[in-house]
């Protein structure tokens, strides 16, 4: 005998009202910085010259601010699902978690948007 | 009568940790840390965008030795976390849960993340000879 209700079979989101999406998300944005990851490390790892001249160039150029703007995003969003679990999982208050939630967001967000600007400016300038 | 033979473990804090158990936690912990790593990645960013004196400041900071400390261990956690990554990934499958195998895969995503920093480490300085050389 299943105690679950018709709506809740239905749905088929379990008790986190979500269902799969986050277990999707984390993974297929994984698989993504897996990729993104392992092309800045080797970009960084293979930049004679970290000064400001040459590091401008290096972001400046399209495929490497394409790339670097979907690295910013996707570990914006990677993050966020990382940190939303660990939250969850250590603050117990509802209100305190929520709030804790809420800052995380808007961090991320906005810290993004910040990564994104800077790419933006100095691939098409100022 | 004692019995000294007896299992002493687990005790309440003295308990032998699976590495298992280590593994789980080290991706947790350079899951956290990256999550700080994704600020300073947008302050290299922002910075470059700022102009040189603002870079500049941003890799004074970074190739102090304190800041080379720290870039040391961002650039572990990502290969330990990108390796533990795909563990996860096969156990996705269902795969690789028996314990000699979980095991197994803890200590291969352990030396598999020392490799790869390793490995980083040498093209920076490689990279920088190079430079240096033309």
């Amino acid at each position: 005998m299943s105690l679950r209700s018709p709506l809740g079979r239905v749905l088929g989101l379990g008790t986190a009202k979500d269902g799969t999406s986050h277990w999707w998300g984390q993974r297929i944005s994984g698989v993504a910085l897996a990729i993104l990851g392992l092309w800045f490390a080797w970009s960084i790892a293979t930049l004679t010259d970290y000064r400001h001249a040459n590091t401008v160039i290096f972001i400046s150029q399209p495929f490497n601010a394409v790339m670097l703007l979907l690295l910013c995003i996707t570990m914006a969003y990677h993050s966020y699902l990382g940190v939303q679990v660990v939250i969850e999982d250590y603050i117990h208050a509802h209100g305190l978690k929520l709030f804790s939630l809420i800052v995380s967001r808007f961090a991320h967000i906005f810290f993004a948007m910040v990564g994104v600007y800077a790419i933006l400016r100095i691939g098409i300038g100022t | 009568m004692t019995n000294h033979d007896r299992p002493l473990s687990p005790h309440i804090s003295i308990y032998r940790w699976p590495i298992t158990m280590v593994s789980s936690i080290v991706h947790r912990a350079t899951g956290i840390a990256m999550a700080v790593g994704f600020v300073l990645f947008v302050f290299w960013l922002a910075d470059a965008a700022a102009g040189p004196e603002a870079h500049a400041a941003f890799a004074d900071t970074m190739g102090s030795t304190f800041g080379r400390i720290l870039l040391l261990g961002w650039s572990w956690a990502f290969f330990y976390h990108l390796a533990n990554g795909v563990r996860h990934l096969v156990w996705d499958t269902g795969r690789g849960f028996e314990k000699a195998q979980a095991n197994a895969s803890a200590w291969f995503v352990i030396i598999v993340s020392v490799v790869l920093t390793g490995l980083f480490w040498a093209s920076v300085i490689a990279a920088f000879f190079w430079g240096w050389m033309l």
